[in-house]
């Protein structure tokens, strides 16, 4: 009588994700990806706006409504936050690439640099629509 | 490809509990994964009190009481204990590091989670295979390429020729900065990782290497090199304090010079 053995089983996959502890470039760097996929998103807004704009008054008129929503607000105020992050990120990989600003202390204050950027510069581009009555 | 969550055979289950033995001074928690290849399990998280008065102040001294005191079955690699031999590299805290130069009160929170290598197969506990690792390094054929004929003595280099190989020679092929790489995650089997790219930067830039061209040739493919996102999580954990981003930045900024 012979007994097979059973093969070796697959090894598993250690976990990553799950126990990674962040550091500010790697949030940074998940962040440019999401804006910049949200960017995407954006450029077809900006596209119904525009056929909105051709198909008449009444078609302008309700996309205008719909973006004035709050929900509509609110994407737009997403958007504001994603087109100055992904800016200021862009600015950052600009300086990678050039081959500068690796040094850890550099690179983790450029990535908080870059989320301080997006937020400040979203509330004063809505702080001013605000003002000028846009809003 | 992007796998956010671990294959059904890896998820890690709720494992044992190990209490401090009666007597013990001041114990804190470490959760340690584990595996056995021989049983038919999932991986588990199993916790140890360890009695941290009467053990060494670093995560392998921790590591070495539990296996001597409370659980035989623990696997590990370990060897120098004092960071020249790369071998004890795990994920402590959630930051892949080595066990033997990282105290375990260095680690923020009350517990302490050790884990092997990041999105590798697992052998046995918090040994992971690194086949793969290896044979990445050995493609970029680390050694010296010359076609001009050997001298009579040694090839000579200039002490500033000589400078431009600090922060790259002292890699010890621990693997914590490759394993801790998303972009290694998700396409470990194409993406060559950062340990890897700087041992190829420490060749492409040594002054008697004679084969730059051929060097940069291998590694102008989409995944080898290009993979790379700067996402820094190689230089925020390299135990040698070396930066391989700045490397691999340095080898895209090569390429591009060529074309140009």
């Amino acid at each position: 009588m012979t007994e097979t053995t059973p093969g070796p089983r697959a090894r598993p996959l250690s976990p990553h994700l799950e126990i990674w502890r962040f550091h500010a470039t790697m949030v940074g760097s998940i962040l440019h990806r999401i804006t910049g996929v949200g960017l995407y998103f954006g450029a077809l807004i900006l596209a119904g706006w525009a056929l909105s704009l051709a198909a008449g008054p009444d078609a302008y008129q309700a996309f205008m409504e719909l973006l004035g929503s709050p929900l509509g607000k609110l994407v737009m105020f997403g958007l504001t936050l994603s087109v100055f992050y992904h800016l200021a990120k862009g600015v950052q990989h600009l300086l990678w690439d050039a081959g500068t600003g690796f040094q850890l202390p550099i690179a983790n204050m450029g990535a908080i640099a870059c989320y301080a950027f997006a937020i400040a510069a979203s509330l004063a581009v809505w702080a001013i629509a605000w003002m000028t009555g846009a809003l | 490809m992007v796998q956010l969550t671990l294959p059904k055979n890896s998820r890690v289950e709720k494992g044992r509990h190990h209490a401090a033995p009666a007597g013990s001074g001041k114990t804190k928690t470490f959760k340690v994964y584990r595996y056995d290849p021989e049983g038919t399990e999932n991986p588990r998280w199993d916790t140890y009190d360890v009695d941290v008065d009467n053990c060494g102040p670093m995560v392998l001294d921790v590591l070495i009481h539990i296996k001597n005191t409370i659980d035989p079955t623990l696997a590990f690699r370990r060897s120098c204990r004092e960071g020249v031999c790369g071998s004890c590299a795990m994920n402590i805290g959630g930051r892949n590091t080595l066990a033997c130069t990282h105290g375990h009160d260095e680690v923020p929170g009350a517990d302490c989670t050790i884990a092997p290598l990041p999105s590798m197969p697992v052998v046995k506990d918090l040994v992971p295979d690194l086949t793969m690792f290896y044979a990445q390094y050995a493609s970029i054929e680390p050694w010296l390429h010359t076609t001009t004929p050997e001298p009579q003595k040694e090839w000579i280099q200039s002490p500033q020729d000589r400078e431009k190989l600090d922060g790259l020679y002292e890699c010890i092929l621990c693997a914590c900065c490759t394993t801790s790489c998303p972009s290694y995650w998700w396409n470990g089997d194409k993406y060559l990782g950062p340990a890897t790219l700087l041992h190829a930067y420490r060749w492409l830039i040594d002054s008697r290497d004679e084969a730059t061209g051929e060097r940069l040739d291998a590694l102008e493919d989409p995944f080898k090199l290009y993979r790379c996102h700067t996402i820094m999580n190689c230089a925020q954990v390299c135990p040698k304090g070396l930066n391989p981003a700045k490397a691999i930045a340095e080898i895209k900024k090569t390429l591009a010079e060529r074309v140009v």
